[in-house]
């Protein structure tokens, strides 16, 4: 596997703090009110890369660092936003937002941004592949990194995705957690709870205020030894 | 003892990259679980050998994640569901995430022509061919398959090797090009085999003068091998596999020439039969007598 070199990743910024993700989603979206699918992350995201994560931006392939896998991949803004604030990309580039040589998409790509960990888009493949990555570090005697994987309520609907939750509680993917963005936006909806989902099957599951930072973190710092966990963070329906 | 089939091959040999090589996986959907168990794969290496059940999508990402994670990924499955059901998985979790990876797959056209039309696959070269960057291999022996096998594993890059239980009766030491099999006289037809093709494109041509060629490498096409050994302008391609899959390979490497080209494999129309896989050849054309009568025909003899 190539090792990347980050040499422009910039310093981390101690000036960079939550309330500066609002003006870096503006250098991307301009002044227009930017949509759900950009803030709906925004507070997991950020409780994820300030708390949460071991990773480093001056070593994005790090082996013993933790993997953010955003399958969710549609609306980045907010991910690139706090990518800039913890240090992965210079601010400057949020200007270049969607344009031909850009590196910053409409969908991320893993190959164009340092500590991007997952090429995503087309809904329904990161917790597959994060499942795999999780038996890879198993195979491989990696005990201490974590594995975490985003995805939406209405990417649940990928049946992927429940190939991906069945196998993973079989395997026993302790190292695996899945964080689900609920903003009811999944067009038949999910009775019962998608932490049920989850739970049916195995893993360890709970829901919480997807913006509240301090239920966020509890949430992801849960113990959940022998089987893999689910976060289920609402926020406001999509409108 | 009978000779092994491609697929027997296949289990020993991953089965001998597990036991040396600690970054080789082998990830399955049920199908062949039983034979890696019996190898002594499956209780040796339990983290390396996945076994999904019927999960084909899965299978699939979970080869590719565990490339990103720096191991070296073998998925397998019957050709229709590691190709066609899990083709997005094939797309962008292997080439678009950076990573490669090894497909095997067996089952091949119509291999069990008795399983019918969801268990037959003549599209899947096809369709691999349509992705950047994929080597596809059609062996036509299990001793060509054991070094494709090989060279796959011990490899970065992303490949695809189509096994089947059709053979030719001698193995072909190829390389990745256009081996000459029978060489015609200046002007003669120029016939390529592709894998298993290759018995019955010989026994077709016994009488007939033509330059033979043969390769169980597709992607990349041997192009220049091709310039240098068509010496005429008539080219016939013959594979197991949809009729005119490497036509446009064909057609470039001669772009600049007057040629003409017969593509003969596996028509484009539902197969709703059960039967042999030799039932099938017949009715396609694709037995020894068939293509000696499409080649005459095309030929004006």
């Amino acid at each position: 596997m190539q090792t990347k070199v980050n040499d422009d990743a910039p310093p981390a910024d101690p000036a960079y703090g939550y309330d500066d993700l609002p003006r870096l989603i503006t250098l991307m979206t301009g002044d227009e009110k930017h949509s759900f699918s950009a803030t709906s992350t925004l507070d997991v995201l950020w409780v994820l890369y300030d708390r949460v994560l071991r990773v480093d931006p001056a070593r994005p392939d790090w082996p013993e660092r933790d993997r953010f896998l955003l399958s969710k991949g549609h609306g980045p803004m907010a991910y690139y936003a706090i990518l800039v604030a913890k240090g992965f990309i210079p601010e400057a580039t949020l200007s270049t937002f969607t344009r031909y040589n850009s590196p910053l998409g409409l969908h991320p790509d893993r190959m164009l941004i340092p500590g991007v960990e997952l090429s995503s888009g087309s809904l329904g493949h990161g917790l597959p592949i994060a499942v795999g990555r999780t038996l890879a570090l198993r195979a491989q005697g990696n005990a201490s990194s974590r594995i975490f994987c985003m995805l939406g309520d209405a990417e649940f609907d990928e049946g992927t995705n429940h190939e991906a939750i069945a196998a993973a509680a079989r395997f026993g993917l302790e190292q695996l957690t899945a964080i689900v963005i609920d903003n009811r936006s999944s067009s038949l909806g999910w009775p019962g709870g998608i932490d049920t989902r989850f739970r049916n099957e195995g893993w360890s599951a709970v829901t919480v205020d997807g913006r509240d930072h301090d239920a966020i973190e509890a949430a992801l710092l849960v113990s959940h030894p022998g089987r893999p966990h689910a976060v289920v963070a609402v926020v406001e329906p999509k409108s | 003892m009978t000779a092994e089939t491609m697929r027997q091959g296949f289990v020993r040999v991953a089965t001998e990259a597990l036991d040396g090589h600690p970054k080789v996986a082998v990830v399955l959907a049920d199908i062949t679980t039983q034979q890696f168990r019996e190898s002594g794969a499956l209780a040796r290496h339990p983290d390396r050998v996945i076994n999904a059940g019927i999960r084909e999508q899965l299978m699939v990402s979970v080869a590719a994640g565990m490339a990103l994670e720096g191991m070296r990924p073998i998925a397998h499955s019957f050709a229709p569901f590691l190709i066609e059901r899990a083709f997005e998985q094939v797309k962008l979790d292997f080439a678009h995430q950076g990573v490669g990876g090894v497909l095997v797959s067996i089952g091949a056209s119509y291999d069990i022509g008795a399983y019918g039309r969801t268990h037959h696959c003549p599209e899947d070269v096809a369709l691999m061919a349509t992705l950047p960057g994929w080597r596809i291999h059609v062996p036509g022996h299990p001793a060509e398959a054991e070094a494709l096998l090989r060279d796959a594993i011990a490899s970065e890059d992303s490949i695809y090797i189509r096994l089947s239980e059709r053979e030719n009766r001698e193995p072909v030491p190829t390389g990745a090009g256009l081996a000459t099999i029978r060489s015609g006289s200046t002007g003669a037809v120029t016939v390529i085999a592709v894998g298993p093709m290759l018995d019955p494109t010989v026994e077709s041509l016994a009488d007939i003068d033509a330059t033979i060629l043969y390769t169980s490498t597709v992607r990349p096409f041997d192009a220049t091998g091709l310039r240098a050994a068509a010496a005429g302008t008539d080219i016939v391609l013959i594979e197991p596999y949809l009729e005119g899959t490497s036509a446009s390979e064909v057609s470039a490497a001669l772009s600049d020439r007057p040629h003409r080209l017969l593509s003969i494999g596996v028509p484009r129309v539902e197969h709703r039969r059960y039967g042999s896989a030799a039932s099938h050849d017949r009715a396609y054309g694709l037995d020894a007598d068939g293509l000696r009568a499409r080649i005459t025909a095309w030929l004006g003899r």
